[in-house]
């Protein structure tokens, strides 16, 4: 039978997936590709709470879909992330020839 | 029963796919893996009673920002050189294989007694049309509308700040 903490174990395994790809990849497209993986993980274990509610919730209200709620939001920020992250690499690639993260020195004095 | 059959189909391609995200080194290869990845956590979605957030999974990411994605990997042409050779070698696979058992043994250690054994508060089971597009379309436009019309403003302004940023250079 499959319970609430396997959604959540089913999470992690993703959150982790994504922050290593994070930390590994030198492509700056994989890294964002790997953000997108972390807020998916995040996704999931919010609506796995939003199924399998901790607190009791008095049925009929609009607070039992909080947490779908929220998913809705993130989905929404996690596309405008995209478009702006692309197009900072784009903006990188045309004067640098290059989308490796180790090569984005613009800030540096 | 059902739901066990389709969770272990669904977590075990979505986590696969996931992981050839990262370890693939063609860019292509990677977003066609992602796009994978997303339609069957969808699927997870759908087991966990959120229909109308499945349906936006599909259409969001697997569609349009995937195909963003995509475009970008399209348009920088990246040459052979930059990519490196693909291989798969015995070290990726190790790799993967000790982050997933890892985390999923730390989480399963750190959550397996959160949940009081016995009680379990099922919404799919006790409140009918859990999930249903217009049980969450209420709940959006009524206790959270401003939210909501933020997050039009919010994408007009990622809109207009991409394109302000991708015609300068960096």
């Amino acid at each position: 039978m499959v319970g609430p903490v396997h959604y959540l174990v089913l999470a992690a395994i993703l959150f982790a997936l994504g922050a290593a790809g994070v930390v590994i990849r030198r492509n700056a497209i994989i890294v964002l590709m790997s953000i997108e993986i972390m807020l998916n993980a995040v996704n999931l274990s919010f609506l796995a709470f939003s199924r399998f509610p901790l607190v009791p919730v008095a049925p009929m209200q609009a607070g039992i879909y909080a947490g779908q709620v929220a998913v809705f939001f993130v989905i929404a920020v996690a596309a405008a992330e995209a478009a702006v992250g692309l197009a900072i690499v784009i903006a990188v690639f045309r004067s640098r020839t290059s989308v490796h993260v180790d090569e984005f020195d613009t800030l540096k004095l | 029963m059902t739901e066990s059959v389709f969770f272990w189909i669904f977590a075990v391609l979505t986590v696969l796919l996931a992981a050839q995200v990262v370890l693939r080194r063609n860019p292509v290869h990677a977003a066609v893996s992602l796009v994978g990845a997303f339609f069957f956590l969808s699927g997870i979605y759908l087991l966990l009673a959120a229909q109308l957030i499945a349906i936006l999974q599909v259409m969001v990411y697997a569609g349009a920002v995937m195909v963003l994605f995509v475009f970008v990997i399209m348009l920088l042409n990246l040459k052979e050189e930059e990519m490196g050779h693909e291989r798969l070698t015995a070290w990726k696979i190790i790799g993967g294989a000790s982050i997933v058992v890892t985390t999923g043994l730390i989480a399963y250690l750190a959550l397996g007694n959160a949940y009081p054994t016995g009680l379990l508060r099922d919404m799919a089971r006790t409140q009918p049309g859990f999930g249903s597009v217009k049980g969450v379309g209420q709940a959006l436009y009524i206790a959270s509308v401003l939210p909501f019309e933020v997050t039009s403003l919010l994408l007009t302004i990622a809109v207009v700040g991409a394109v302000v940023v991708a015609k300068g250079k960096i």
